[in-house]
């Protein structure tokens, strides 16, 4: 069964890998000959080396002002867009007012609006969380309506028909119904929130991988930006996988098996 | 009379459009199994759907145990309803499925509700599915716990909108087999729509046959065979004979 599982991994994710590891020795020869200056394009064992090197710096204060930014601007991105999507799933007339608005928003560049924020909010915790917040809460409130909004008619029928009052068509089977669909909006939400965090950091601050990169870019010490961005993609992967498990978790106990 | 209709009338919402059906007037006995028999598109479910509380017909009344039916909302937890499609909670067990209209009443202890089930699964052929989920059943075993759910809802008039519509013919069979042997104990009032016209005759006391449109008054056919009745009736000769007739008179209210 092992080799199995093993085997399975290898052929589904064995030729990426394989990529990969291509690149990475192409990469590693050309700067190792000398194609290209160390502060244009470091070679990836250089950049392994940073990382090691600046590791208490990097996973003892970049990282974890990050992963907070990160954490506290999707908690606050779920909280408000979920109750958002629930409100307006419960009114019509919010829903028609503010549906349009909210696909509008995402027309908006948010990176030029980031300035903005960071004017209001301020250079501290506060104003990165709210681009954090500004990137993050758009997939929630969408996942959310249009999860609970596109659910089962015909399940909603044979509730009415059982008796069943508004709440407990929406606790019964619009909730369950729309998980799916939220879950999509939080996988999306939080590879914005890393992104969020980044652009936040750049605009100003002392702390956090985001700040971190843009200094050592300004410094030309190319390896150690380039460890940066490695932590910030890994963050954003990892966060990615724990909302991927959650649901696995979560729908698997709803018998919904996928 | 448990239920009895009169001079229904419904349109769907774009008006002056013609009316679904108009003048429409049925009625049901306490125990009786009635069949509506007619083309697709003649109205059948929405008149269920009219029965049930969830569409508001444009005329008519509707009479539940002699009491007149004010509005749609006033009818809707009070009659039974089972769509075609199953409609199984793909999350909840068999028998959390089958709590559900207990959950929506909480009309009793939950003990209570949960002894009440499982005797009820156990004579529906169910026993040791309980903890399963509907994905693991068969068609024909998911169409019974939908049943079960109908039943458990405790209403005494179900509609039932071709139930059997999507299963396979032998398995069709199957549960005609066995819901004239349980049918008997159950004391409900069942309408039953249907396209398959053996279904009917075997299943029910009467036949409506619904045209739809503007049909002036609904054909009535009464199936005039002993209970209880084998499922291996629709060999018999009066049965083809009743078959006959029931082709016969929809052929003709449909060229009519």
């Amino acid at each position: 069964m092992r080799v199995s599982t093993i085997n399975r991994l290898l052929r589904n994710y064995g030729p990426a890998a394989l990529l990969v590891l291509l690149v990475l020795v192409v990469w590693e020869a050309a700067v190792r000959l000398g194609h290209f200056p160390p502060f244009i394009l470091p070679a990836p064992s250089s950049v392994w080396t940073a990382l090691v090197e600046q590791r208490s710096l990097l996973f003892g204060l970049h990282l974890p002002v990050t992963l907070q930014e990160t954490l506290l601007g999707f908690a606050a991105s779920v909280v408000c867009g979920t109750l958002l999507g629930v409100s307006m799933h419960l009114s019509r007339p919010l829903a028609k007012a503010v549906y349009p608005l909210l696909i509008v928003s995402q027309t908006v560049p948010l990176i030029a609006l980031s300035p903005i924020f960071i004017m209001w909010f301020g250079y501290t915790l506060g104003g990165k969380v709210a681009v954090v917040f500004l990137t993050a809460f758009f997939p929630v409130v969408v996942g959310t309506y249009d999860g609970l909004h596109k659910s089962g008619e015909q399940y909603r029928e044979l509730l009415l028909t059982l008796g069943a009052n508004r709440r407990q068509l929406l606790v019964k089977i619009q909730i369950p119904l729309a998980l799916p669909a939220f879950f999509s909006g939080l996988k999306l939400s939080i590879v914005y929130c890393v992104i969020g965090a980044t652009i936040g950091e750049w605009l100003g601050g002392s702390k956090g991988l985001g700040y971190y990169s843009r200094r050592m870019a300004g410094n030309l010490q190319s390896a150690e930006m380039f460890a940066a961005v490695c932590l910030l993609s890994a963050l954003g992967i990892m966060l990615f996988l724990c909302i991927i498990v959650l649901e696995k978790i979560l729908l698997k106990k709803r018998g919904f098996h996928r | 009379m448990l239920l009895s209709i009169t001079d229904l009338q419904y349109s769907f919402a774009a008006a002056h459009s013609q009316p679904v059906f108009s003048k429409l007037s049925m009625e049901a006995s306490q125990g009786e199994f009635i069949s509506l028999v007619g083309a697709s598109g003649c109205g059948k479910s929405t008149l269920f759907k009219i029965i049930a509380g969830l569409l508001e017909p444009a005329s008519g009344n509707i009479r539940i145990s002699g009491l007149p039916s004010l509005n749609a909302a006033s009818r809707l937890g009070k009659i039974g309803y089972m769509p075609q499609q199953d409609l199984l909670l793909p999350w909840r067990t068999v028998l959390d499925n089958c709590l559900l209209p207990w959950e929506l009443k909480r009309d009793c202890s939950k003990e209570d509700a949960v002894q009440q089930i499982r005797g009820l699964l156990h004579r529906f052929g169910l026993a040791g599915t309980e903890a399963a989920y509907p994905q693991e059943l068969s068609g024909g075993m998911r169409q019974r716990v939908a049943l079960l759910r109908t039943l458990a809802a405790g209403n005494d008039l179900l509609l039932l909108d071709e139930p059997f519509g999507a299963l396979d013919a032998i398995t069709k069979r199957e549960l005609h087999r066995w819901l004239l042997e349980l049918w008997g104990g159950l004391g409900k009032t069942v309408l039953f729509i249907t396209h398959d016209l053996e279904e009917a005759l075997l299943l029910s006391d009467r036949i409506y046959l619904m045209t739809g449109g503007s049909c002036e008054r609904l054909q009535e056919m009464t199936v005039d065979l002993p209970r209880p009745r084998h499922y291996q009736l629709n060999y018999q000769p009066q049965f083809i004979a009743l078959r006959e007739e029931l082709e016969r008179r929809l052929h003709e209210s449909i060229n009519h």
